[in-house]
């Protein structure tokens, strides 16, 4: 690892101003340029650094930020600090009981160590797990190569949809669900000002721009995920599938939002696949097979094949398919509270 | 002499043996001892739980440097040019020097080019940058099916030399190479396959596949060297202290008298720290020529790309049997790859298992352009036992009979048979249905596999005992302890023998400078050196009986210690206490230097100083599995190991070394694979994220039982535990999911899209 200089930043303000470039944009950039990056927990900045993918000049410290570590709510919904763990979203009473998919998708990230560092916005904002664009003698097209490696590599851990120039999967669990609830990422810039944005647009996959993963500019600072409320009768669930239970990522992980009306009918669908595409994909055709229908295996069963039509997999991941109908089917039923029986 | 024989539970008589001249009288059951056979704590736990304990990686000589080594990103190069002379003028930078040479070629990604020797790591690794390579890609590949092919690329060019190393597999000289495939390998073939067949009543065949695992040691490779011009002492995470030593005066034309070799602590071999290795030679020449100790450790890359790996293996099997399930026939070919390295043969496993009059092996090194493989807990019989014992499980159901009795039929072995009949109480064996019997998307099943692996034992393996006059006692030895617990073992050993307790024993191992120990590797430790300390301490307690039997107004032979004490005629009540007798001593200390003899009713074979007993080592596993055959994701739900190493010295270190063995089974059946791009023939996952080991959270109960098996062989007839405690898991697993599903999933690893496409749930693709 090479030298750095290192500052802690006390304000928001302070840390946007100091701010000359994302991640993406420091590890494109030149080695004389001056590459300085904001730190949050350092889970994955640190990863890049020891993979000699990041050199970065300087490291702009955010811990040490008051108030952006706390999850609040009022009567336009939920706000949760950037600098929350993923541990707190795990266990949050707020978490737990409004948003279960989200508290269950942080408690199913990482390892206990990780989640007690992990913050949501270092979460949101982690570059991908691809293992062509991590390792440094690959030269891919997200690090501004020429190619992709994965169509027609090792692609087993890669997307079934959405790979339009660049295969990675999104990194984040959360976000699966995050964007299930609709939640939208504030933004702070240098200049003082916020912005906010719908996470599902805030994301942006290779067909977008293939070298970055979100929407973020340069100096901007996110400060807080914001979720908006959950009225009654709304349900929500998260499933993940990995290789292994302990500290794996997900081969296909799912969140469905769903509220049923007085006459047991859904509205309000949200099916989102995970480990599926670059950005978390949601499965609108899932959703419109549920959407005014009432629950029942047959109605499961459909939205999970919805939810796989139309995907392109690659030559080792068509085994995600199947996965990822099931995992749909069985959060489906889960959500709307209705046993699947045994054939 | 009669000693002990049999197996406890299931009935021990006796045996009589002679027994050569200055071996002590036998040792009782382990019932009748005080300190052997029970669950002594690991003296050192404390020390490594609380981080106190020392490794390899925490000795810092004053002076020393931090070595680097570059290494080919290619997977074939024929390298034209190294310069580095720039790196030479880097600031922090004390030595370089050049591994490949012009012409040299890289034959795999990983393979050493040039090392760095500076003071700080930063600054080595700086310097590495600086060094420039002028490379010719050539082809290459890292497929071992392509690389069966007759158009593939040549790892190795006709008439070039191999390598023919082996540690533990028996390599032939001389086979014929054909394209990248050597072979084959027909040794242990026996009677008449062809004649075995036609007479089956009963057929199974089956094409397995496992893949390459890496050793994944807790504790990386790594070396302290420092060259004096009075000798070379090394520090060394090494399971062979002795052997390194060897090497070391070999590779640099030095006596075995200016040679030490060191270890503290270590964190696991597995197989792969068995030998100096060309990183270890680095180290040493580094230090040589810069004047000072230099520090090489490796980092997770680089153990996953060059300290060895568990090759992978293609292998069809083939069984005839009569309807009562008497085999008339096996048939195995195997094509394996160990990279660039030989030594992927599995054939010892069906050759030895089962009762068979006819069989016939045909295995071959596939080489490919990927690290060379090396010997890794039960080399060769755990990739073995995937497919023999699927294809046995396989068998028994064509008959309609329950494996296990089917076992009782064609296994000639008691030790297995009790250990059947224990793991099937234990199991609930009764419990186990039909294949696929289960209603609903997640099934349940049980299997069983077994395990056959060599006793082993190695004679050149010493021991020194002291007991000092304030009634202290110290043992000194060089065997090493990479993680088993041998200390504490030795430790009781002689406390036996004293009537003291292992507390009261001091016990210094890991240092060339102390009597030679054997190696630790092929399960051959506990066999190998505790008869020579248990010998030593009985030789000295002989010395210190002659010497303090006036002072009691006895003879010698009327003399015991037990208890803390020195007694008269076995009565506790006449004597004195140990430290006041030692007080007696005409010298400040008396010492004795025994080594291993041969085992009491002969060796089965021999070679150097490596010998083979005439039982091999058993081992049965019995596993639970749920499968979810919808995302075909398998849940192990419990292991029971029922396993036997003749004597068992510590039941708590042998029930930790089995948990560790069937970990690694769990691991090497759901989770481990090297994977290889096969277009820029990098490894992709060479980091312990995306090469996945089995975590806490996957880890089901794991039940232990241990067979004490007395065979009167030795002066403590302990024998080994490690590899046979790896052998039988993940063919137990696989036996379980047939179990679960009533599908055989003949593929490593058995991840959910391995079981998916088994149960033929992939869609096509578009």
């Amino acid at each position: 690892m090479d030298r750095f200089t290192w500052q802690s930043a006390r304000t928001v303000a302070e840390a946007a101003s100091a701010g000359k470039c994302t991640v993406a944009e420091a590890m494109r950039a030149d080695t004389d340029a001056d590459r300085v990056v904001m730190k949050a927990g350092g889970i994955d900045l640190l990863d890049l650094m020891k993979e000699g993918l990041l050199r970065p000049t300087r490291v702009i410290n955010l811990r040490d930020i008051p108030g952006l570590d706390t999850i609040t709510e009022d009567a336009a919904g939920t706000r949760i600090g950037a600098l929350v763990t993923l541990e707190q979203l795990a266990a949050h009473s707020i978490s737990r009981q409004r948003y279960t998919a989200l508290a269950d998708a942080a408690a199913s990230s990482a390892t206990p160590q990780i989640r007690h560092v992990a913050t949501l916005g270092g979460n949101l904002l982690q570059r991908p797990r691809c293992w062509y664009f991590r390792s440094a003698a690959h030269h891919c097209a997200r690090k501004g190569g020429e190619h992709c490696f994965a169509f027609a590599g090792e692609n087993q851990y890669h997307a079934v949809f959405g790979h339009d120039g660049c295969a990675i999967v999104h990194p984040s669990t959360v976000a699966t669900a995050l964007v299930a609830f609709n939640a939208r990422v504030e933004l702070a810039n240098a200049q003082g000002g916020t912005r906010t944005v719908a996470l599902e647009a805030f994301l942006v996959g290779p067909e977008v721009d293939v070298t970055r993963e979100t929407d973020l500019r340069a100096g901007e600072v996110m400060t807080a995920v914001l979720l908006p409320p959950m009225p009654a009768g709304v349900r929500s669930v998260f499933l993940k599938q990995a290789e292994r239970l302990s500290s794996d990522w997900s081969i296909a992980d799912v969140a469905v939002v769903l509220q049923r009306a007085a006459d047991g009918r859904c509205q309000n669908v949200s099916v989102v696949l995970g480990a599926a595409a670059p950005v978390p994909w949601r499965a609108q055709k899932a959703e419109a097979a549920l959407t005014g229908r009432l629950i029942d295996a047959a109605v499961a069963n459909a939205a999970g094949e919805a939810a796989i039509a139309g995907a392109e997999p690659l030559r080792r991941n068509a085994y995600k398919l199947p996965i990822l109908a099931t995992l749909v089917r069985r959060a489906v039923l889960t959500a709307a509270d209705v046993r699947e029986t045994v054939p | 002499m009669r000693f002990p024989f049999g197996i406890a539970g299931a009935g021990v008589g006796e045996i009589e043996r002679q027994i050569p001249d200055g071996e002590p009288p036998p040792l009782p059951v382990n019932d009748a001892l005080r300190v052997i056979g029970k669950p002594v704590r690991r003296q050192d736990g404390r020390a490594k739980v609380t981080g106190a304990v020392r490794f390899t990686v925490d000795v810092k000589p004053p002076g020393m440097l931090h070595a680097r080594i570059l290494r080919s990103t290619s997977p074939n190069a024929r390298v034209r040019a190294i310069d580095t002379a720039a790196a030479e003028r880097q600031a922090g930078v004390r030595a370089v020097l050049a591994i490949a040479r012009n012409d040299s070629i890289l034959r795999y990604a990983g393979a050493p080019i040039a090392a760095v020797a500076a003071t700080t790591q930063a600054a080595a690794d700086a310097a590495l940058r600086l060094i420039r390579v002028d490379a010719a890609a050539l082809p290459f590949v890292v497929d071992m099916d392509i690389a069966r092919r007759a158009n593939a690329a040549l790892v190795y060019q006709p008439g070039e030399a191999l390598p023919l190393n082996a540690v533990e597999i028996p390599v032939s000289g001389a086979l014929p190479l054909t394209g990248n495939v050597r072979g084959p390998e027909t040794l242990g073939s026996r009677g008449d396959v062809e004649q075995g067949f036609a007479v089956a009543e009963v057929i199974v065949e089956g094409e397995y596949r496992t893949r390459t695992q890496t050793h994944c040691c807790m504790e990386p490779h790594a070396i302290v060297a420092d060259w004096r011009a009075d000798g070379l002492t090394v520090w060394m995470s090494t399971q062979f202290t002795a052997g390194v030593r060897r090497e070391l005066a070999r590779v640099f034309d030095l006596k075995l008298s200016q040679v030490r070799v060191k270890v503290a602590a270590m964190g696991g071999g597995f197989g792969s720290k068995s030998q100096l290795g060309v990183y270890g030679q680095i180290a040493v020449m580094l230090s040589r020529q810069a004047g000072a100790p230099v520090r090489l450790v490796f980092d997770r890359e680089e153990e996953h790309l060059d300290s060895g790996n568990r090759p992978e293996t293609w292998q069809q099997i083939r069984i005839g049997a009569h309807r009562d399930g008497t085999l008339s026939a096996i048939s195995l070919v195997e094509f394996g790859s160990a990279g660039v390295g030989v030594g992927a043969g599995v054939g010892n496993f069906a050759q030895t298992l089962y009762a068979c009059p006819n069989f016939s092996l045909a295995q071959n090194d596939v080489f490919i352009n990927a690290g060379r493989g090396s010997a890794m807990r039960g080399p060769g019989n755990t990739p073995g036992a995937f497919a023999m014992e699927q294809a046995i499980d396989d068998l028994a159901g064509q008959l309609g009979l329950d494996p296990l009795v089917l076992r009782d039929r064609i296994d000639p072995s008691p030790v297995r048979r009790e250990e059947r009949r224990l793991g099937a109480a234990k199991s609930g064996w009764d419990r186990r249905h039909a294949p696929g019997a289960d209603t609903g998307a997640t099934k349940r099943g049980i299997g069983v596999a077994q395990s056959i692996w060599g006793a082993n034992v190695y004679t050149n393996a010493s021991c020194e005992v002291r007991v000092l006059r304030d009634g202290s006692v110290l043992v000194l030895s060089g065997v090493q302890d990479l993680g088993t617990g041998i200390g504490t073992i030795l430790a009781q050993v002689v406390a036996e023998e004293f009537g003291l307790l292992p507390e009261d024993i001091t016990v210094h191992i890991g240092d060339t400078d102390f009597p030679a120990g054997p190696p630790s590797y092929g399960s051959q430790t506990t066999a190998s050196i505790t008869p020579a300390a248990r010998t030593a301490a009985w030789k000295v307690k002989q010395a210190l009986f002659r010497q303090v039997a006036p002072a009691l107004g006895a003879t010698p032979e009327q003399l015991a210690a037990r208890d803390g004490k020195i007694i008269i005629g076995n009565d506790p009540a006449r004597g004195m206490n140990f430290r006041d007798a030692t007080a007696g001593m005409r010298t400040d200390q008396l010492s004795v230097v025994e080594s291993r003899a041969d085992d009491y009713g002969g060796f089965r074979r021999r070679s150097g100083d490596m010998a083979g007993a005439v039982n091999d080592l058993g081992g049965v596993q019995f596993a639970e599995v749920s499968v979810d055959t919808e995302t075909g994701s398998i849940r192990v739900e419990r292991i029971v190991a029922v396993q036997d190493c003749g004597r068992p010295m510590n039941p708590k270190l042998i029930e930790s070394q089995v948990m560790g063995g069937v970990l690694m089974g769990i691991s090497y059946a759901l989770l481990e694979e090297r994977v290889i791009d096969q277009h820029t023939g990098r490894m992709m996952n060479a980091n312990l994220e995306q090469y996945k080991l089995v975590g806490p959270r996957d880890t089901p109960p794991i039940e232990v039982i241990v067979l004490e098996n007395y065979q009167g062989q030795s002066a403590t007839d302990a024998y080994g535990i490690a590899e046979p405690s790896n052998i039988a898991t993940a063919p137990a697993i696989a036996n379980a999911v047939f179990n679960a599903i009533g599908v055989r999933v003949r593929e490593l690893p058995m991840t959910p899209a391995t079981v998916l496409a088994a149960l033929g749930r992939l869609p096509r693709r578009s």
